[in-house]
């Protein structure tokens, strides 16, 4: 194990598939000076062949990467901000997503689009936003939200190894973040939650970059007498309803954070299979924080005020474990 | 571009044969749409045989198209096999796509058939990436983007023409202007030459008629070459018309409508791609009427086989949607 950042866990991933499989291509705007710090020393040892900077266009280099992997390469596509998901999004949705199953199966489509996502640093209402829900939506792509280090390295080397088309989200503004990371070569396999810390009061399902503030929470609960079990999906698509289920057996009660906007979110989704597949289990009302239905404002004391944290969670914890459940129209968030 | 080389009597007969086999296919699922046989929509390429074909008589299997939502002809020209693309279109799990996709998204990737696409203009960044992967992988394949008049105004198009000039990338564009976006003239929807927009780029261009089976095949011999050499992409536009409607069944949705005149239609019958080719062939003395004939009746009899086929066949088995989602993944 080695302590590492976020950011230097995947431009390790990175550097160890390109190493191993020379299929592996990286493409995007701006990947050959990494400003994000992810694709930083590709170029260097892999040369322009392996790694190169795109013109700003997005649909169409979205359809390359389609069109390059249906055809013998393995494509990385870095696709820098989140939001630009939407501006390359039509052959996102309408070829990547389902020439495979158009196709009758004859297409292996191995893509690994990396994206940004998320706010709480003034990037303003373009550069914040958390599309996980509408990738989710799709059907034909996987959706991954790695919150530490150790298994941002692991889901990247098994979404350049896999054959299906992946989002790699990465948390905006916590490439900074560190974590302890297992030497050597090893995968994290898709569908398989974590659980980062056990309790037996309170399941919170907390979404990428929403798992430092709930594990600050679950911290800081104990004082309240409530011991909350904090579990990180890892990733959305597929996504380990097990795992989630078999925790609101033992605790009865389920909060979900996200940082998606709360309509037809992440959090809402999941909300809905636990009602539909834990409700006996239920002792209180599922409970979403997330991000109201609005865009992402500039000014910090804005963002605050719209982005799920530590405090928040606190508080619906808190209300929710000594609410009585018999009070079912009393409002706790 | 260079290296023209005329095709040989040989070839001619071959291109003739071809082309029958795609208006043949496209005039039974013309009168089995018309019949209401078919579970979905058809876009017929009748009248524009001649540049799938001449295009695709210069391709291997190894090469890559993308094709339009307009894509039979391409299918067949590249070599895709007739009974299983009959048996895609009426829903049959022994369809080339096993019941899947249908008529706009026939592929045979063992033919380098990436795919017919219901997206106009879907296929320009899909052939792009395949050139790009092409040139990165080392091999002498070329990838060939067919797309419509319509699909040039898309913004893509553009994109796929700097980028691919920008990386010298072994590409064909081959814009069938075929006078229609969908249900709307192009030069009402159309500023400029679409040709001008390649040539702003430096690629190589040339029109050619598109319902002259040589001069197609004679520009894209000269264009796949360029493309093969590693000189970049080429660019040709071919000019040609839709004789039938954007799809079969408009009249229906048209009630009344109309968006041209019928004359306009027979004028554009008189310069059938398949017809001036038999009358070349046999004015050249290459072959006789009744060789000909002889070839269009054995066609008949593999588009009859063809529609048997399908009919006989199973319908789609549907639990395959959850099994080919994904590669080795339930959704």
């Amino acid at each position: 194990m080695a302590r590492k950042r976020y950011i230097q866990a995947i431009n390790d991933a990175l550097l160890e598939e390109m190493e191993r499989d020379p299929k592996v291509i990286v493409f995007g705007e701006d990947v050959e000076l990494a400003i994000f710090g992810d694709t930083r020393g590709l170029l260097e040892r892999f040369g322009k062949n392996r790694i190169r900077n795109t013109p700003i266009c997005e649909a169409t280099l979205a359809g390359m990467a389609v069109g390059a992997a249906a055809t013998g390469c393995h494509v990385v596509f870095h696709m820098m901000f989140s939001n630009f998901i939407y501006t390359g999004f039509d052959p996102i949705a309408n070829q990547m997503a389902k020439l495979r199953l158009m196709t009758g199966g004859q297409i292996e489509l191995p893509i690994t689009v990396i994206a940004g996502y998320g706010g709480g640093r003034s990037t303003a209402a373009q550069h914040s936003d958390t599309p996980h829900p509408v990738l989710m939506n799709l059907g034909g792509v996987n959706v991954l939200v790695p919150a530490t280090p150790a298994d941002a390295k692991g889901l990247l080397k098994t979404a350049i190894r896999d054959k299906n088309p992946s989002f790699f989200l990465e948390a905006s503004g916590r490439g900074g973040d560190s974590g302890e990371v297992p030497d050597g070569d090893y995968t994290v396999p898709f569908g398989k939650a974590t659980i980062a810390r056990s309790g037996s009061d309170l399941t919170i399902v907390a979404i990428g970059s929403m798992l430092k503030p709930a594990l600050g929470a679950a911290e800081k609960l104990p004082s309240a007498g409530i011991e909350a079990e904090v579990i990180d999906p890892r990733t959305l698509v597929p996504l380990d309803e097990e795992t989630i289920i078999r925790s609101i057996a033992k605790t009865g009660r389920a909060i979900i954070v996200d940082e998606a906007r709360d309509r037809c979110s992440a959090a809402s989704h999941i909300a809905a299979i636990i009602g539909d597949k834990a409700f006996s289990n239920l002792k209180a009302p599922i409970k979403r924080i997330t991000v109201p239905d609005v865009s992402m404002p500039y000014a910090p004391n804005a963002e605050n005020r719209v982005l799920p944290d530590e405090g928040k969670i606190t508080q619906v914890a808190t209300e929710l474990v000594h609410s009585v459940p018999a009070a079912a129209g009393k409002r706790v968030a | 571009m260079t290296d023209q080389h005329e095709p040989s009597n040989e070839q001619l007969l071959s291109l003739f044969e071809r082309m029958t086999l795609i208006r043949l296919m496209e005039e039974r699922l013309r009168a089995d749409a018309a019949a209401g046989r078919l579970p979905g929509a058809v876009h017929l390429y009748i009248g524009q045989e001649a540049v799938a074909v001449g295009v695709c008589a210069n391709l291997r299997d190894t090469d890559w198209i993308t094709s339009t939502h307009r894509g039979h002809g391409h299918f067949l020209a590249k070599g895709g096999d007739p009974k299983a693309m009959m048996a895609e279109i009426w829903g049959k799990r022994t369809g080339i796509c096993k019941g899947m996709g249908g008529s706009m998204h026939v592929a045979d990737l063992s033919k380098g058939i990436l795919g017919a696409n219901g997206i106009v203009g879907g296929g320009f960044a899909i052939a792009t990436g395949a050139a790009l992967a092409i040139s990165l992988l080392g091999n002498d394949r070329v990838a060939v983007a067919f797309f419509g008049d319509g699909a040039a105004n898309q913004g893509v198009f553009m994109e796929c023409l700097n980028v691919s000039s920008l990386w010298q990338l072994p590409l064909v564009f081959v814009c069938e202007y075929n006078h229609f976006c969908e249900f709307t003239p192009t030069a009402t929807v159309t500023s400029g030459d679409i040709v001008d927009r390649a040539r702003a780029f430096k690629i190589p261009c040339e029109v050619v008629d598109g319902n002259n089976v040589v001069a197609v095949f004679n520009a894209a011999a000269s264009a796949i070459t360029w493309a093969r050499s590693g000189k970049g992409p080429a660019f040709i536009e071919a000019r040609t018309y839709r004789i039938q409607g954007h799809l079969e069944s408009e009249d229906l949705f048209l009630a009344g409508g109309k968006y041209r005149e019928k004359q306009e239609v027979e004028e554009w019958r008189k310069l059938d791609p398949i017809a001036r080719l038999a009358n070349f062939l046999v004015s050249q003395g290459a072959c006789t009427t009744s060789q000909l004939d002889g070839i269009t009746s054995k066609i008949a009899g593999v588009v009859e086989d063809a529609v048997k086929f399908a009919e006989a066949s199973e319908p789609a088995d549907p639990e395959l949607t959850f099994e080919v989602m994904f590669a080795g993944q339930r959704p």
